[in-house]
Formats: C-alpha cells, sequence, structure tokens
C-alpha cells in the first residue's frame, strides 16, 4: 500500500489528472486534452522540480480541499488562486508560484480562482496514475485517462508512488494578465457570413457564457448569420476553431472537443492566445481581433520565449 | 489528389480534396492519412481525415504552415497503394426500446418499418472516418430513399450502442452521448474499448460493414 497519500476533504467543482496530453489519436475520435492553460501547467512543475511532462492536479473554480499523509514533499500552486495551509492549529494564507513543503497531517484548502477558471497544483513527487496513450489526462467525457476517466470526487484517496526528497525552497515573481482582445486568423468558411455578420464578428464584443466547459466555451452576443449553409460536411477540428451553428452563438473549440465538427468556422484563436482564452471566466467580455498568418507565428514564437524566460528565472 | 492546401489557423493544414462525397475521393484521403501517418514527420500531433478533406495539425515549436506545406504536397502515392479493408458484420435489434426513431422515418421517408429494414439490412457499407466522439464510424452510402435530415432537437442523451441514420450516412453511438440521427436499432457490440490501446476502435475508416437484423433473445445473448 502507498504510504504517502492525499486524502480529499472536499474535491472541488472540476478537478482532474492533467499532463501534456495525447497525440496522433484524431483520427480515431479522441482529443488532444492535456492541461487547459499550459504556460501555468510547465510553472507548476518547474517549481516543484520536475520535467515538463509530468502529472498535476488541474482544478477550476473551487479547488480541492487535501489531507496530507505521509513523508516530507514540495508542493506548488499556479494561476491566480486562493487557498490556505494548515499546519497543526496554524492556517496561513498561500501564496502562488512558491514551492512550500507539506508534512503529515498538514492540510492544503484550495478555496478558489480569482477572476479566472483553472489552476495547478504539483508535487515533488509522482501520482499514482492509470496511463492510456502515454497520457495520465482524465478526459471525462470519453472516460479516458487516470480516475477512471472522471473527475476526482470526496472520500477518495490521491496515491503518491514516489516521493522526490529535494526540498530547494523556489519562487517566481509572476503576475497572471487578463486579456479582452483575443487575436484570430479567419478561418476556412469565412465567406459563410454576412457582411454584416463579419462586421459583427470582429467589431461588437461577445460574453463568455456559463455553458463553458473543457470541451468548449460558448459566446453570448449579437448573432453571425451565415448566408450560404449553416451546415458543412462533417470534418476534422482542432482546438481554438470557432464555429457557428445555425442559432448565431460562437463556440470556440477547446482541448476536450469533439474531433469532427459540422458547423462553419469563422475564425481561429491564434496559439499564443490560447492559455489566456482558457482563463476567461463566464460574464467575461472579449472582442475579437483579426491577424494573418505571419503575425500569428511572431506572436507565438514571443509568447513561447517569454514562457521559456520565466521558467529560467525559477 | 489534394486540390489545395490552406491553413486553419496557425498550427494546422487544411487540405481539401474537391466537394464531392464519394468513396473515390475519400480514399483518396486515407491514403493520404496513411502515407503521412507512417512517415512520422517532426511537429505534427494529429491528423484527421474526414469525407473529403484531411486537417493536420502540428506543434508550432517544431515547424510552421509554409515548411510542413512543401512537405504535404511533396509526398507522392503510390497508385498500388490499396487499403486494407477488413469486414463487419454488426448485429442491430430494432425492438421498440431500441428504435427510437423509426416512427419519425416511416414518416419523414414514407415508407413502412419493414421497407426502411429491408433497406438498410444486409446491404455493403463504406466507412468514411471515425470520429466527433471516439470510435463513432461514418458509414455511407444509404440508398437515396432512407436519406433524412438530422433530429429538429437533438436528444441530450443517445444510448451507447445505438444505430443512427442522417443524410447518406448511418453512425454507431460508441457510448452515451448527446446526438441528432434518427435511431434506428441498437447493437450489442462494444465498437470502442479504451483499454486496447493498439486497436480500440472496432471498425476504421476504409473497412466494410453490413448491419443484420437479430431478435431480443440474440441481443441478450451478447450481454450474458
Amino acid at each position: 500500500m502507498n504510504k504517502n497519500y492525499f486524502e480529499i476533504i472536499r474535491a472541488g467543482i472540476n478537478t482532474t489528472f492533467q499532463d501534456l496530453g495525447r497525440k496522433n489519436l484524431y483520427h480515431i475520435g479522441i482529443p488532444f486534452s492535456g492541461a487547459m492553460d499550459n504556460r501555468n501547467y510547465l510553472l507548476a512543475n518547474k517549481l516543484t522540480g520536475n520535467d515538463d511532462n509530468h502529472p498535476v492536479i488541474e482544478f477550476a473554480y473551487q479547488g480541492p480541499h487535501l489531507k496530507y499523509h505521509g513523508d516530507k514533499i514540495n508542493i506548488a500552486i499556479t494561476g491566480d488562486v486562493s487557498f490556505k495551509i494548515k499546519k497543526r492549529d496554524n492556517l496561513v494564507d498561500g501564496e502562488c508560484y512558491r514551492s512550500f513543503i507539506l508534512e503529515n497531517n498538514d492540510e492544503l484548502d484550495i478555496l478558489s480562482t480569482n477572476k479566472s477558471v483553472y489552476g495547478y497544483l504539483a508535487i515533488s513527487g509522482t501520482f499514482d496514475l492509470k496511463f492510456q496513450w502515454s497520457s495520465c489526462s482524465t478526459n471525462t467525457k470519453a472516460n479516458i485517462g487516470s480516475n477512471n476517466g472522471e473527475k476526482l470526487s470526496a472520500n477518495q484517496k490521491i496515491n503518491i508512488s514516489e516521493v522526490n526528497q529535494n526540498f530547494m525552497n523556489k519562487k517566481l515573481n509572476y503576475i497572471n494578465t487578463k486579456i479582452e482582445n483575443i487575436r484570430v486568423i479567419k478561418g476556412t468558411n469565412f465567406n459563410f457570413f454576412s457582411e454584416k455578420a463579419k462586421k459583427i464578428f470582429f467589431e461588437n464584443e461577445f460574453q463568455v457564457s456559463k455553458l463553458s466547459d473543457r470541451m468548449g466555451m460558448r459566446l453570448e452576443g449579437k448573432k453571425l448569420e451565415n448566408i450560404v449553409d449553416t451546415n458543412i460536411r462533417s470534418e476534422g477540428l482542432i482546438k481554438g476553431v470557432i464555429q457557428v451553428p445555425a442559432d448565431g452563438n460562437p463556440i470556440i473549440m477547446l482541448s476536450d472537443h469533439g474531433t469532427i465538427g459540422g458547423y462553419p468556422k469563422i475564425g481561429v484563436v491564434i496559439s499564443a492566445d490560447y492559455d489566456k482564452l482558457v482563463q476567461l471566466t463566464p460574464g467575461s467580455v472579449i472582442k475579437f481581433q483579426e491577424v494573418d498568418l505571419n503575425s500569428a507565428e511572431t506572436l507565438f514564437k514571443l509568447y513561447d520565449l517569454e514562457t521559456q524566460n520565466l521558467i529560467s528565472r525559477i | 489528389m489534394i486540390k489545395n492546401i490552406s491553413n486553419l489557423g496557425d498550427a494546422a493544414l487544411y487540405c481539401d480534396f474537391g466537394k464531392k462525397v464519394n468513396k473515390e475521393i475519400n480514399t483518396q484521403v486515407i491514403k493520404y492519412f496513411k502515407t503521412i501517418k507512417e512517415k512520422k514527420i517532426l511537429g505534427i500531433n494529429n491528423l484527421t481525415p474526414s469525407y473529403n478533406k484531411l486537417i493536420i495539425s502540428f506543434d508550432l515549436k517544431k515547424i510552421n504552415f509554409n515548411k510542413l506545406k512543401k512537405i504535404v504536397e511533396n509526398i507522392e502515392i503510390t497508385k498500388n497503394d490499396s487499403i486494407q479493408n477488413k469486414k463487419f458484420e454488426i448485429p442491430v435489434c430494432c425492438e421498440k426500446e431500441f428504435s427510437l426513431d423509426i416512427k419519425r422515418l416511416e414518416e419523414k421517408l414514407k415508407m413502412k418499418e419493414e421497407k426502411i429494414y429491408e433497406s438498410f439490412f444486409e446491404k455493403e457499407f463504406f466507412c468514411y472516418m471515425t470520429g466527433f466522439i471516439a470510435g463513432m464510424p461514418f458509414l455511407g452510402d444509404l440508398d437515396e430513399n432512407l436519406r433524412t435530415k438530422r433530429l429538429d432537437t437533438p436528444r441530450v442523451k443517445v444510448p451507447k450502442g445505438s444505430i443512427g441514420l442522417t443524410e447518406q450516412f448511418a453512425n454507431i453511438y460508441t457510448f452515451e452521448s448527446p446526438g441528432g440521427w434518427n435511431i434506428l436499432g441498437n447493437t450489442p457490440l462494444n465498437i470502442f474499448d479504451s483499454n486496447k490501446e493498439k486497436e480500440p476502435n472496432l471498425i476504421n475508416p476504409g473497412d466494410l460493414v453490413i448491419f443484420k437484423r437479430i431478435t431480443k433473445d440474440k441481443y441478450l445473448d451478447y450481454h450474458e
């Protein structure tokens, strides 16, 4: 039996194990999955001395309340997250982007993400997980991955098979910034939409709807009128694609999206803006801004350099 | 042949094989898919073949659109490369509890129940693609007289194993999922098994499928 584990006192709203996701499975209908906010995922692992593809716990809105049992372990939380650490009877406020030591019977209460959706908990150790197609990422729609493809629930145990006893104190000064302008490249069915709809798409604001999850982000605003066809021949999708069904409300495909879709694509969110897009909470106001392919590639290079730079400072 | 390659966002190639949807064009798509997959080109994350498109998504840290486009344009597909078709018989039970939309189909197609089954069973179908949900096969072509649209309001839950019809295609719901296809019956076979990592899908693009009608007793035998 595992002597190191977390006892789950409260599971949180949508708490799952995630890593870098699964590749080369779209053709059989299995999405990429993996951590939604890649940068915060990488930073959490780096702060606890792990490599890039090391499973972490992802939580949304309200995180889990955990009690630790076992040998001393290092942990780090990334994102914009409020949490508390309880050592014996001493309750202290936690700080994101720094490593903490947890000892036997310490509690970690992840209260909420602040004006953002996802946060990450990494440990200087290895969770005891089931891997499918070389990834632990939980996909709750297809019941694939660790924890039988389900989100964590109360009264479960999270077993840790190995604890790495490197207790370096690591810290990073980083503040998550929010974006309101989402940069997009025109989609392959852009000309299916009326001139008025194209104008609305780039000039009006949209609101993130409550009906958003790891599969997709639904938007509300002025309806986008289609003048050619509201259905196309079903074809492949990728994350970031903005589909517009007959009701005129756009849906942005996120990491657990269906691999095939039959609605016209008005645009695709550029790779550089994806991590920040997924952090937008329901009710947030966004505006789309057009960029060309060259600019999108440059913007991604800059974003990636910034991430690498943050990692090198840890 | 690929008629046109454009970019879908900054990290995917959108290969268009033309407007038509038929076996010949889809066979081309599948040949390209298999050839590119075997080449294991650095940076490719995913290949999604569909009726008449192939979407190739890639890791922008490793390659970009123009470089990968050149590679794909220069790939040769040899004429002799035939697709290895497998043939499957899929048992389907059409008891009332399974054929959820038979009344709607009778009405829309202006055909009697028995005529619908007669047009559907014992005919050979071709798997154009798999996806949307894990392992779901898109099978064509239905006879002209069986073609109808999706439900006006999709079901929130379509039971696992359901056989659906829409336009020129039939599909199989590999697990419970939302969906808007007209449900004709249910198969007791497991079409997708995530525990078989090498071959989780029973039916793959290019495979041939014949549906066989079975009784409720026989259906129940499968579950024992």
